[in-house]
């Protein structure tokens, strides 16, 4: 597997211009010949799409919701970084490089990273001449507000809601393309499967959600902006019918799986009520500002009421274990101090599975009012989901899954390893290392979208050469064969239960151990019982209906089969990588105060894994990760 | 809670539907109403029936996907509450729910509580943005733009294109969806260029797509889930009657 990352030369600062000076271009009067196929519709692939059509290219998207407005982009609350220093407080692209880079715990490229730091501000620019109504001083000038991992206010924000209109900017974008018939939009289309000719990725297979029909695209390269994996956890803040399947596909087609084991935990969600939940919502961590963490000291007084448990027998764990930081102790710190509160048998509500966020404090001290302009919102939703009043009790929190930073493997041009297939946002991996900041998600993903992809796509095209196959072509035919037979497989299985409980099954094992934290004697009965569902999977299984129809129960099998072994994939990753590093935390691996220990002689590098057929375990690569302009050193936020 | 469902069946698009009962025991209070739905769909797979077909997908209330009328009231009975953010505490136990999907002319029924809404995409594809090409952007501090009418513009722009106020409309009006569309990129200094082609055009293609007109009953207003307010059909109104007026005037003149 060729991992040349094809790093430009010269100083950082340099690279991309230098880059973009380089590579080839594909003049106006000639782009017209080519076609780009873009799968996704999120903040990464719609304003993909809508640039490339812009510029004049031929592009047809894909998605499986019923508009491209509804990607799960529109689900981000934050913000978006960018380093504008319109505060004034010594922001610089250099400073937003270095706190990524030591946020992910100096675990990603140098380049790609300070790149995305370049390319921020563009992106405000962007989406400002859009129409994105971005939150404002009285001035009239853009407000910015500071989020996690960061001493400058560099984020910028449209209320709590920045993701939905960063999306829906990217969406008018797109929509002006699809009305000047630049592109065509396949709403409710799946894909199923990657088409290779000679080596190169030149279309699809897709799956119309409506009547169930299977067909081929085909086109001169295919970009993949398919979204992150936090579903293969069953219960995460992901929307439901996100999922790992296009991105697996281009795996076990050739695609080198990039760190499968970093994934992040949110530590403010709303707890499971019970086994009826089919999601977790998550709220701002900013509520830890004024909330305190605790839980019972004694197991028998958790199924009382909190407002009756006196405070010499309630523990503030936070406060007793990290005193300087207190409930303000860093996002994966907290999390798994929540499970151990739990896993002692001192967990709150519906299975024990939660721990008390308290406000009582910070009402009396600053008056409710105070507290309802503060977060009035967040206790509105709160009592939404739970039914319970946090002005009057303490609100119930536990960690959910909420964001992955693995991901197809990507070289500095975002294409993957195999030729003419590019991986943009979540779907790769490329920038976060092992642990994302806040509000970096938004700018990954339209700075590959609107800013990178559409240079470095031209020089892959002007070296291919327009020409995209006909569909008919064996490859096609053989893709398609494949993508029916198996749809037929999971239809004929005819047992007798739901490719959903097989999910919920598989989501335990998953979050079990492989969750919050890890270690090698979990690891190893994960990758036990993983096989075994998926064997059962494979002789019980019930789907209803048919294949040339409208099957919901048909498209969430064909999601749950490959959930089932891309969880291994993760589970083996998670084995191997013996060290602990952002949010992969594996408890061998800590020091007394529960920090994570790195390996970095021998884990500063990328693991990459190259399937190789049903019978044999994956191989792993490494791309070796040079730090040239920042020193490694412990991530300390004491 | 035990309940007594009535839920459209519809195998697809030419096919007539009707409405069928269901019974359905062990529903948690806490569960929200698509729960609900997961819980009927997981008995009736287990009895080898097929699943009831309902749009959902982020189940947080943000992307509008959901689109369920319940008990005739497009997203049910909470006020300010997407049907994915419904939970079954605002039932009683024994209760009898009807649960239908949006019912509109220009929304076709795809099966079973699926509509196609489509139409709403058309509509922004015709004059839905602001023209501006990545890239050719001027610094986001550029043009100030004053705290009232970027929060009021945000107002507008908070519109989470389910559809519930077409379905809620007698006439199956989308003025509300398109006004708040209006309103949000007309507010703004960046959307004036455009200001007068997006209205005209977004109009007349609301009116091609079979969408009625307003009868000011404010119904649309009363089920947004995210409470868009009728100023922004005043507002569509006001910018449309200008473009139009113009429009006269500038071929006579």
């Amino acid at each position: 597997m060729n991992l040349d990352a094809k790093i430009p030369e010269g100083p950082l600062a340099e690279k991309w211009d230098n880059h973009k000076f380089r590579i080839k271009l594909v003049n106006p009067a000639n782009r017209r010949k080519y076609r780009v196929i873009v799968v996704g519709s999120g903040l990464a692939g719609g304003s993909a799409a809508a640039t490339l059509g812009e510029l004049g290219y031929n592009v047809e998207c894909f998605c499986y919701q019923d508009s491209p407005r509804r990607a799960h982009s529109i689900a981000a609350q934050g913000g978006i970084n960018a380093s504008k220093n319109y505060q004034n407080d010594g922001d610089s692209a250099y400073r937003l490089f270095y706190d990524t880079i030591k946020g992910g715990d100096y675990r990603s490229r140098e380049a790609n990273v300070y790149r995305l730091a370049q390319l921020s501000g563009n992106i405000i620019d962007q989406c400002v001449a859009q129409g994105v109504p971005f939150a404002r001083e009285y001035g009239g000038l853009l407000a910015n507000r500071s989020f996690g991992g960061a001493q400058v206010s560099r984020t910028f924000y449209a209320r709590g809601q920045t993701g939905q209109q960063l999306l829906l900017g990217a969406y008018s974008a797109l929509s002006r393309q699809i009305g000047l018939g630049q592109v065509k939009m396949h709403n409710r289309h799946e894909m199923l499967d990657l088409v290779l000719v000679d080596g190169h990725a030149k279309g699809i297979v897709t799956r119309n959600l409506v009547n169930g029909r299977i067909e081929s695209w085909s086109a001169d390269a295919v970009i993949l902006a398919t979204g992150g994996y936090s579903n293969v956890f069953f219960l995460s803040t992901n929307a439901a019918g996100c999922n790992v399947t296009a991105a697996f596909r281009a795996y076990k087609q050739g695609a080198g799986f990039a760190n499968p084991c970093y994934t992040q935990i949110h530590p403010t969600c709303i707890p499971q009520a019970g086994d009826h939940q089919s999601k977790l919502t998550l709220m701002s961590e900013s509520l830890r500002n004024d909330g305190r963490v605790w839980v019972p000291k004694k197991a028998e007084d958790c199924g009382k009421d909190p407002r009756k448990i006196a405070e010499n027998e309630r523990d503030y764990y936070l406060e007793r274990k990290y005193p300087s930081f207190g409930n303000l102790a860093p996002r994966d710190i907290s999390s798994r101090s929540a499970k151990e509160a739990c896993d002692d048998g001192r967990g709150v509500g519906p299975g024990g599975r939660g721990v008390y966020l308290d406000f009582t404090d910070a009402i009396s001290r600053l008056g409710r009012s105070t507290i309802e302009e503060r977060y009035g919102n967040l206790f509105e939703m709160y009592e939404r989901i739970t039914g319970e009043n946090a002005y009057e009790r303490p609100m119930r929190i536990y960690p959910a899954l909420h964001y992955t930073m693995g991901g197809l493997w990507v070289d500095y041009n975002l294409q993957s390893t195999i030729p003419g297939c590019f991986v943009l946002g979540e779907a790769n991996y490329s920038d976060h290392g092992a642990n994302r900041l806040g509000a970096s998600a938004l700018m990954q993903g339209l700075a590959d979208g609107y800013f990178i992809i559409p240079y470095t796509i031209a020089n892959y095209l002007a070296e291919a050469g327009a020409g995209a196959p006909s569909t008919e072509a064996r490859e096609f035919k053989e893709t398609e064969s494949r993508v029916e037979e198996k749809l037929g497989l999971l239809l004929g299985i005819n047992g007798k239960r739901s490719a959903r409980s097989f999910h919920m099954e598989l989501g335990k094992i998953v979050w079990e151990h492989c969750g919050m934290g890890r270690n090698a004697a979990g690891l190893q009965k994960a990758l036990e019982l993983i096989p075994d569902l998926k064997e059962e999977f494979w002789s019980n299984l019930k789907v209803t209906g048919k294949d040339e129809e409208l099957n919901i129960e048909l498209e969430r099998a064909g999601r749950v089969a490959d959930f089932l072994e891309f969880g291994e994939l993760l589970v083996r990753d998670a084995l191997d990588r013996d060290e602990s590093c952002g949010g992969h935390f594996r408890e061998e691996h800590q020091t007394e105060e529960g920090e994570a220990i790195r390996n970095d002689e021998k884990f500063t590098n990328v693991s990459v894994w190259e399937y190789q057929g049903e019978k044999a375990p994956p191989v792993k690569h490494k791309e070796e990760l040079k730090f040239e302009n920042v020193s490694l050193s412990v991530r300390s936020y004491k | 809670m035990k309940l007594k469902l009535k839920i459209w069946r519809q195998k697809s698009v030419e096919m007539e539907g009707s409405l069928v009962d269901y019974q359905l025991a062990d529903v948690s209070p806490d569960s929200s109403f698509l729960e609900m739905l997961d819980l009927l769909n997981e008995q009736m797979i287990s009895e080898g029936e097929e699943p009831v077909a309902f749009d959902h997908d982020c189940r947080e209330g943000i992307c509008g996907t959901c689109s369920l009328t319940i008990n005739g009231i497009p997203h049910g009975p909470q006020k300010a509450t997407t049907t994915c953010q419904l939970h079954m505490r605002h039932f009683r136990d024994g209760e009898t729910i009807v649960i239908e999907p949006f019912r509109a002319r220009p929304f076709p029924v795809i099966s079973d509580l699926i509509v196609d809404r489509a139409a709403f995409d058309g509509i922004v594809q015709i004059g839905g943005f602001i023209t501006a090409r990545t890239g050719s952007a001027p610094d986001g501090n550029a043009i100030p733009i004053s705290k009232g009418v970027a929060d009021k513009s945000m107002d507008a722009a908070a519109c989470i294109g389910c559809g519930a106020c077409v379905a809620a409309c007698k006439n199956a009006s989308a003025m509300l969806f398109v006004g708040a569309k209006v309103a949000h990129l007309n507010l703004l200094p960046q959307g004036a260029a455009e200001k007068d082609r997006r209205v005209l055009s977004m109009v007349s293609q609301m009116d091609r797509a079979g969408f009625g007109n307003c009868t000011n009953f404010g119904e649309c207003s009363a089920v947004c889930p995210k409470e868009i307010p009728l100023d922004v059909i005043a507002k569509m109104n006001r910018d449309y009657a200008t473009a139009s007026l113009k429009n006269i005037f500038s071929q006579v003149g």
